[in-house]
């Protein structure tokens, strides 16, 4: 489900037929993306998967072998970075080691002729805007990670450019430090309504921060969407393998609204395909349902727990069908297992509703 | 919106931005640089060894000669023999040396690393007037022979461990201290010996430091020049071939074959060397644990006396120099004085061969540092240009490979010749300079790389992006990172300049001898104590040289610990 061209008023950043290639390796593959104003889009992907190239590509840092993109109507397919309109964050950061965290933020200021007092304020104003009033006298060696990654934005943002780049910004820092980040970065770009693309291999990040998820894999995009059509309504099972965990139950179509998975035949929709074509189905573990399941629930099934793995908020159990069939993950509630007594060994029904339930072609 | 449904064009390229211009054509010029002041030279020599007096082709009708020629082979063979067995005694001594500065916990290791350095600051034939004034007709230690003489091979090779000790010590100290801790604990915790663990661990860990110290050996003794010159009475080698052919026979074409002769080891080596070092993998990984040595009591005292007695080797050679060069008239009249460095009584230059060198190795390093460093610049941030990029950096590793007599004989055949329109250049100071910072331009470059490269790598794109153009990140940030670096270019250019004999000895003119030059001439005249006296202003100077560079260092030190600190 690669994006086709829409509404070509509306975007702000236009890719087309974008390839590139080291050699004989295709890192990019007649890419088309459409990005609108003002929006938050994470490129996802495997290491490898051409998001880097892509962002790259955007910036001017490696030239595209084909393909042409626009910028706020304007073609800068052959501009050099320092010709196009973008501020780049890179995953280390890139701050000069030598000059104070002030000289750093200002450094693209200098060198547009403005006053030194104009410089300081707006230097000033930035380090308010990231949360690092005040250490403007610090040089980069005596700030945390987390504080770095906070100069390089505001060095970034600096020069009020109109697109800003992140190259896996957070990826440098520890856990807690990465989830505080997140949302201030999500914040600072909903307040400036400064259209950003963020190169992350981190689905969780893609989730939580992105208006739109580009998922890619070997050099095309895999899906365009929302986080919740990319998780919930993946295209493909590229997609969802990648984001989050699944179930892939082997089968194949056995009546138009019906799959048989070994000795399971459950009710779903199996959109335009054939009958007898071979197909994975696909469950999140989570979406599996234990509460109020009694035989006459659709697609209700008899399942013996094989093993249970406490994950904390939840329990991660290896189900195996009783009448034959693939085994499948689940997800429970620590809550539910202590209240059903469920302990490895055990039977139970239980149901995976229809509507949750993906169905793609097998090759 | 421009474009819509227009068919994609072949492959795209970045219309080069004007930083990028910039730094292409520098990169070109830089090139050029190289063409004219290695590879044109060399090509110069090459093909006089190829051509008879008259400028006949005569193909390798030269070389018959030379191979027919028992005396000049057998030089071949003494130059062979000579590298080999210093080099066997050199790199033995050498390791224990850098073992014991490396890994063990004996006092006075500062100490002992600068004593070690001293020979680096003398011109190389310092040894060899030192071990005359020691050993030689007239030596106070002569007995010590039994009727041998120091003269010939005993000599050169003498002289050349001292020469060549600090150069195999530097790269052996670097190989033994990149130690992973955990490799030890894992063979203690095996139960292996101390010999085992020698032999199993620290050994292969050192092993690519040992090869490289043996080629860089090797290299410096055959093409060394001014110790079997001044200390090699009739045993021949290569190196005083090619001076005899030149200078003495104005046989020119014999004199470019030896020099091709010259470059064949040289060069060997060299290749040698970069295909062992492309098989090193990287020692040491991120997550290695540094190797801090225990005290070992017994251990600590053998390794001290050890280095007490070659530290103390290598300083009774300079003390000798110094105190030869301050002697009335050996060995009869012991009292001191300063009569022997009144030069202009020994050498019709006298004191301006000394100022000549210094203006020498100012020009060498200042030009030499900004060029160099500019150089590596261009090489690692350019993009895009990769074959210009491959033949600069081709061209920067070659002068690594060339023995600084070839060059300068090069030279002499190439700005000599009558086409070229660079011949005014020919006896004067450029030339001289544009030699030196040629010669000396490999480990120059390689030194302003490795900075470089340990840069993060975004610098640049950081600055495309906000629009300020190279020049300024060069000079704001990339310039002062890297100062280190820098500093260190400048005083190895200086002190090079300062002390080689064998690049300039074709070179000079009557105008702008040099200092090491004078050395040569006085000693060759028989005033071995204006000799000494010369060498040892050369020593004075390097060496103040050197402990400025320290005190800049520190200064560096304190004036940027404020962001060195825990730099990623």
């Amino acid at each position: 489900m690669a994006q086709g061209a829409t509404a070509g008023s509306e975007s702000f950043l236009r890719i087309e037929r974008l390839t590139k290639r080291f050699g004989s390796f295709t890192a990019l593959d007649s890419v088309d993306l459409e990005i609108r104003p003002r929006e938050f889009v994470c490129f996802l992907g495997p290491s490898g998967c051409g998001k880097t190239t892509l962002l790259r590509a955007i910036a001017g840092l490696d030239a595209q072998s084909e393909g042409r993109i626009w910028q706020a109507g304007r073609e800068i397919s052959s501009l050099p970075p320092s010709e196009r309109d973008f501020g780049i964050v890179f995953q280390s950061y890139a701050l000069f080691p030598n000059l104070s965290v002030r000289d750093n933020v200002g450094y693209g200021l200098r060198s547009r002729g403005q006053g030194r007092a104009a410089i300081d304020a707006r230097v000033g104003e930035l380090l308010d805007l990231v949360g690092l009033p005040g250490s403007g006298a610090k040089y980069p060696s005596q700030l945390s990670g987390g504080q770095q990654q906070r100069v390089a934005l505001a060095r970034a943002l600096a020069t009020s450019p109109g697109l800003l780049l992140l190259d896996e910004p957070l990826s440098a820092l520890d856990a807690r430090v990465r989830a505080r980040l997140r949302h201030e970065v999500r914040g600072l770009q909903r307040r400036l309504s400064i259209t950003t693309i963020m190169v992350t291999h981190d689905q969780e990040e893609a989730l939580t921060m992105a208006d739109r998820i580009v998922v890619m894999n070997h050099g095309t995009i895999e899906q365009v969407g929302t986080p919740q059509e990319v998780y919930g309504r993946p295209a493909t099972p590229f997609v969802a393998d990648f984001v989050g965990t699944m179930n892939f139950l082997d089968g194949h179509v056995a009546a138009p609204g019906r799959v048989t998975l070994g000795g399971l035949s459950l009710a779903c929709d199996t959109g335009a395909l054939a009958q007898g074509q071979a197909v994975q189905a696909c469950l999140r573990p989570e979406d599996l349902r234990v509460r109020g399941v009694d035989p006459g629930t659709p697609n209700a099934i008899q399942v013996s727990i094989a093993e249970l793995e406490f994950l904390g908020a939840f329990v991660r159990a290896t189900l195996e069908p009783a009448g034959g069939g693939p085994r499948m993950l689940g997800d429970f509630s620590s809550n539910l297992v202590r209240d059903q007594g469920l302990a490895p060994g055990q039977s139970l029904s239980v149901a995976l509703p229809a509507d949750r339930l993906v169905v793609y072609a097998r090759s | 919106m421009a474009g819509g449904a227009s068919p994609t064009r072949g492959a795209a390229r970045l219309r080069p931005a004007r930083d990028e211009l910039v730094m292409r054509g520098l990169l070109v010029l830089l090139g050029a640089w190289l063409f004219v002041a290695v590879a044109l030279p060399l090509w110069t020599l090459l093909s006089k060894s190829f051509h008879d007096f008259n400028g006949n082709f005569v193909g390798l009708a030269n070389y018959a000669r030379y191979v027919s020629t028992p005396s000049l082979l057998a030089s071949f063979w003494n130059s062979l023999a000579i590298a080999v067995v210093t080099t066997a005694i050199v790199i033995p001594l050498a390791f224990v040396y850098a073992y014991a500065l490396t890994r063990s916990c004996m006092r006075f290791k500062g100490l002992f690393q600068a004593l070690a350095l001293i020979p680096i600051l003398a011109p190389s034939l310092l040894a060899a007037i030192a071990l005359i004034y020691l050993f030689g007709n007239q030596g106070f230690l002569k007995s010590l022979l039994f009727g041998g003489t120091i003269y010939g091979a005993t000599g050169i090779v003498v002289a050349q461990v001292f020469y060549c000790f600090p150069h195999a010590l530097m790269i052996l100290v670097t190989a033994l201290s990149m130690a992973d801790a955990r490799l030890y604990e894992a063979a203690s915790a095996l139960g292996a010996s101390r010999t085992r663990t020698f032999l199993t661990v620290t050994l292969p860990g050192a092993k690519y430091g040992v090869v490289s110290a043996c080629f860089v050996v090797f290299t410096l003794v055959i093409t060394d020049f001014g110790i079997a010159k001044v200390i090699g009475g009739r045993f021949n080698v290569l190196a005083t071939d090619v001076y005899k052919q030149v200078v003495g026979q104005q046989n020119f074409e014999m004199g470019a074959v030896v020099g091709m002769v010259l470059l064949l080891p040289a060069v060997l080596a060299f290749v040698a060397d970069r295909i062992v070092q492309r098989r090193q993998v990287a020692v040491l990984s991120a997550r290695a644990v540094p190797l801090e040595p225990r005290p070992s009591a017994m251990r600590d005292w053998i390794l001290f006396a050890y280095c007490a007695v070659v530290a103390g080797l290598l300083l009774t050679i300079l003390v000798v120099a110094a105190w030869g060069s301050l002697i009335k008239f050996w060995p009869y009249n012991l009292s001191l004085t300063l009569a022997n460095y009144a030069f202009d009584k020994f050498d019709a230059s006298g004191w301006g061969a000394y100022f000549n060198s210094l203006q020498l190795a100012a020009w060498t390093a200042a030009i030499g540092t900004a060029v160099v460093f500019l150089g590596a610049y261009m090489v690692e941030k350019s993009r895009d240009f990769g074959a210009a990029r491959g033949v600069v950096q081709l061209l920067a590793m070659l002068p690594l490979a060339v023995p600084g007599l070839v060059l300068g004989l090069a030279y002499i055949f190439f700005f000599n010749a009558r086409w070229n329109p660079l011949g005014f250049l020919y006896a004067t100071m450029g030339i001289l300079v544009l030699n030196s910072v040629a010669h000396f331009y490999t480990v120059s470059h390689l030194t302003a790389a490795t900075a470089l490269k340990q840069l993060d790598a975004e610098f640049e794109s950081v600055g495309a992006s906000l629009k300020v153009p190279f020049w300024t990140t060069l000079w704001r940030v990339t310039i002062p990172v890297c100062s280190p670096a820098i500093l260190d270019i400048f005083v190895y250019l200086f002190v090079n300049a300062m002390t080689t004999v064998s690049a300039v000895i074709f070179l000079y003119s009557t105008n702008s001898k040099l200092a090491s030059i004078a050395v040569v001439n006085m000693d060759e005249a028989g005033f071995t104590a204006a000799a000494a006296a010369m060498a040892m202003t050369i020593v004075a100077t390097s060496a103040a040289v050197k402990l400025l560079h320290l005190a800049l260092g520190v200064l560096l030190e304190r004036t940027t610990h404020s962001w060195r600190r825990r730099v990623k």
